[in-house]
């Protein structure tokens, strides 16, 4: 039996970067590949060159036997390579048929036959057996459906290898099963299946073959029979990592976070939160688990002085912070690590040191009434980067020269140096290295340690369960449930996640 | 420390690359009109910068450039394309020559910094009401540059015939100005050239050293993360915009004050585009400013010399300029020169 894909020897190099180092690995029919590794490690250049979207320097690539030209993407989806990329490329306002037909639509004397389009994606949802409604706007559809949506029209253009980007980023615990178990059916109609991850957890569960990454090499091929998690988190970061964050019992006193029958906009002006009061005392962390896109977002935004409150109280140590600027809120005593570091969290262009006192730019000992002080600026930045371990040949270095982890610990660093009272993380490990991961967990436990109270927002329930101290279940703009984190059920949570008490729609 | 010089390194090499490229196309043209593009450069760089009197030809075409090159540079690095240069500049071209000829029996000393003062109010005036639209509106400063631009020279030219024309004389003008408006030469130099490179130097401080340089580089660069750190966008955008205004007013009234000594429409055409030019061949940085204007103000002087001596139209000069900027804004030399990163993104002011 030829293999599906047959890579050899392929190596890229971005400027300084060695993106992908002499890597060979293979498809076979059926097979499910999970390629595993840390951000940065490659995964992503690994399969663009498969599919065309990035030309490698060396190596060969083959498909069922037959060498595919660099960059030829038309030539890849031709042989029937299709891919699920972890941003979905979907018309939001359109029907899921519109959607799957698009860009190869059935016509007759040029118009668009939807009565056969319709007929097509009934037989498609049929043949694999990935329920969908044909007449549904995507918009309306929930991330796991949309993901469906993708799914099949990779499938509907026969695809015999299918390529997914961390589709499971996005998914409840619940949906990332039920993906599971679409892919384990579509192995066994003869699927090739290569998806990368860093989740260890779908690794174990659906793997035929892990072939894990690091720094652009291969550092090997092993099944989840002949390997256990904690086996290939060592070799994804190359040392052993510590998976269960070491805490100490916290010693949670008066109230720091306060927050009142608040109610919140999206930016659809939508109600995003809904009367939703919670409470995170000095030296807790509190987690709120949910599945993004259930207020979490505007939930942060309301406290941090991103977006106005439509009603609701905020306090700060028992006094009341006012609808304000984000700076104002911050000099009020909130710490927050921004969601979107890129966008809100760092000037890509500015030095590490500009960026670590870019909220206090203009206060003392960084300006003296009008002029700057660079001195200060600079010593500051030197001592934090070395605190914080931020690997940088500079301080004065650009921030755009950092990884994503070493960026997030740029923010980290500057809004925890200053030890204030209530600490806001939004995600704050999203898209970072494992070891950054490590680091940054220890930050916000010492922060907690020296007192503070920690309101903890994440997408990855298991950051959820192992930092928080209690852990509050965010859904549908409300807190549904909240725990003591010893007495956590990671199904039970899944499911309140997921809106409901028990039932798997 | 070796790295900030690899960066500074890198970025001369996109304004001198453009500058050689332009001048390879340039020669091409030159040939194909049937003249000897070597000879032609040769007059064209010999006549700007090869004897005491060019090069003071130079520096007194080179002033206005500076100062209007800096009005769109500041604005550049708040992340806003000025394109109105050209009008605040009449702008304040006009206020000078006004003020220049109506106070009578004023010192020197206070005439000059008055009458000044009159062209940065002027040209800081038409630059505002872009500002204001872009910051409360979100209008974009393009379109509404643009469009002042056409407002303001029609007005000046209507203001000139009008109002403020000279009596008895068929000429649109204004009358000249009092001899104690007139900026003086020094040492066979404009005095104007001083102040223009004092404002460069001024600008270049307030840009590396203060918190409002902080602010304006910071909102040029990353809108929402300044706005997140607690800098008023509106602000920025308010301030930025008033001192390329200014800027460009002083050009104007430098020009009036030590060249033109009146207000007459055509004098000034250009002075505020070839600003552009300036700008981004200076990639906005307040003192790159002083040798781009150098080397444009330079080509501009020197432009007829190079008909009467080498044959070419005085008009390859204009295309020399646009060949300048078509490749110094082009993404091309940047994706040759494989670089990622830029201080500073110039066509950001196009996106936002």
């Amino acid at each position: 039996m030829t293999n599906l894909l047959d890579v050899e020897g392929l190596s890229k190099r971005f400027g300084t970067v060695q993106a992908n180092q002499e890597i060979s690995l293979s498809v076979k029919p059926g097979e499910i590949v999970a390629l595993l590794g840390e951000n940065g490690a490659g995964k992503s250049t690994l399969v663009k060159a498969v599919i065309g979207l990035v030309k490698p320097d060396s190596g060969t690539i083959r498909v069922k036997g037959q060498e595919l030209p660099y960059g030829d993407t038309a030539g890849a989806i031709a042989r029937g390579i299709g891919m699920v990329h972890q941003h979905f490329q979907l018309v939001p306002v359109m029907s899921v048929t519109e959607n799957l037909v698009l860009g190869d639509e059935p016509t007759r004397f040029g118009f668009i036959q939807m009565q056969k389009a319709r007929r097509e994606t009934t037989e498609l949802s049929k043949k694999y057996g990935l329920a969908i409604d044909g007449d549904a706007i995507i918009e309306d559809l929930p991330v796991g459906m949309a993901q469906r949506v993708e799914i099949l029209k990779a499938l509907r253009r026969d695809v015999s290898l299918l390529i997914l980007d961390e589709p499971t980023a996005v998914l409840t615990p619940q949906e990332t099963d039920e993906l599971l178990e679409v892919l384990r059916n579509l192995a066994k109609k003869g699927v090739g299946i290569l998806f990368i991850t860093h989740k260890l957890r779908e690794v174990m569960a659906i793997a035929d073959r892990v072939v894990v990454l690091r720094n652009g090499k291969l550092v090997g091929t092993t099944t989840p029979k002949e390997s256990s998690e904690s086996q290939l988190a060592q070799m994804m970061v190359g040392r052993e990592v510590v998976l269960h964050v070491e805490k100490g019992p916290g010693h949670p006193t008066g109230a720091a976070l306060e927050v009142r029958e608040l109610e919140v906009l999206d930016d659809r002006k939508l109600e995003a939160v809904k009367g939703l009061s919670l409470q995170v005392k000095a030296g807790e962390i509190l987690g709120i688990a949910g599945v993004e896109g259930n207020g979490q977002r505007e939930l942060v935004e309301a406290i941090c002085g991103m977006r106005n409150r439509r009603r609701g109280t905020v306090l700060v140590a028992g006094k009341e912070v006012p609808n304000l600027k984000p700076h104002e809120v911050h000099a009020a005593g909130v710490a927050h690590i921004p969601e979107d570091r890129e966008r809100h969290g760092l000037v890509a262009s500015y030095s590490i040191s500009d960026n670590l006192v870019l909220n206090q730019f203009d206060q003392e000992p960084y300006a003296k009434g009008w002029i700057r002080d660079l001195d200060a600026v600079a010593r500051n930045g030197e001592e934090l980067v070395k605190r914080y371990d931020i690997r940088t040949t500079s301080a004065s270095a650009p921030a755009s020269s950092l990884s994503g982890g070493n960026k997030q610990k740029t923010v980290v660093a500057r809004e925890l140096s200053q030890d204030l009272p209530v600490v806001v993380a939004a995600q704050p490990t999203r898209g970072v290295d494992v070891g950054s991961i490590e680091f940054i967990h220890k930050q916000l436990i010492s922060a907690r340690d020296r007192g503070a109270a920690v309101l903890l927002v994440s997408a990855e329930l298991d950051e959820i369960l192992s930092l928080s101290d209690r852990v509050a279940v965010l859904y549908g703009g409300k807190i549904v449930a909240t725990f003591d984190s010893k007495n956590a059920n990671r199904d039970e949570i899944g499911r309140l996640m997921a809106g409901s008490q028990g039932s798997r729609s | 420390m070796a790295m900030m010089q690899r960066v500074k390194l890198q970025s001369l090499t996109v304004p001198l690359l453009s500058l050689l490229i332009a001048f390879l196309f340039g020669s091409i043209l030159i040939a194909l009109q049937g003249s000897d593009p070597l000879l032609a450069y040769q007059v064209l760089f010999t006549k700007a910068f090869g004897s005491i009197e060019g090069i003071a030809t130079t520096l007194a075409k080179a002033t206005p450039l500076i100062l209007s090159g800096l009005a769109v540079a500041i604005c550049l690095r708040a992340g806003l394309f000025n394109i109105g240069a050209q009008g605040q500049l009449i702008s304040g071209a006009l206020a000078s020559a006004w003020a220049g000829y109506s106070f009578v029996g004023l010192p020197f000393l206070i005439h000059i910094p008055l009458a000044l003062l009159f062209g940065a109010f002027f040209g800081s005036l038409v630059a505002l009401v872009a500002g204001l639209l872009k910051a409360y509106r979100g209008v974009h400063e393009v379109i509404t540059t643009i469009m002042l631009n056409s407002i303001v020279i029609a007005l000046a030219d209507y203001l000139a015939s009008t109002p403020f024309k000279e009596p008895d004389q068929p000429i649109t003008r204004t009358p000249k100005i009092e001899e104690s408006a007139r900026i003086p030469d020094i040492f066979g130099l404009p005095f104007g050239f001083f102040i223009a490179i004092a404002i460069s130097v001024a600008f270049w401080w307030l840009m590396r050293r203060t918190t409002t340089g902080f602010r304006i580089e910071t909102i040029g660069r990353n809108r929402s993360a300044g706005w997140y750190a607690g800098i008023s966008v509106k602000r920025v955008i308010i301030s930025s915009m008033l001192l390329g205004g200014a800027t460009a007013g002083i050009a104007g009234a430098v020009e009036t004050l030590s060249i033109t000594g009146r207000f007459e429409p055509a004098f000034n055409a250009g002075l505020g585009f070839d600003g552009i030019t300036v700008a981004l061949l200076a990639r906005a940085n307040p003192l790159g400013v002083i040798p781009a204007a150098i080397l444009i103000g330079g080509m501009r002087g020197a432009a007829s010399t190079m008909q009467f001596r080498a044959g070419v139209a005085p008009e390859i000069v204009d295309l020399l300029l646009a060949l300048i900027l078509f490749f110094v804004t082009a993404p091309i030399l940047l994706r040759l020169l494989k670089r990622k990163e830029e201080g500073i993104s110039l066509s950001s002011g196009w996106s936002n």
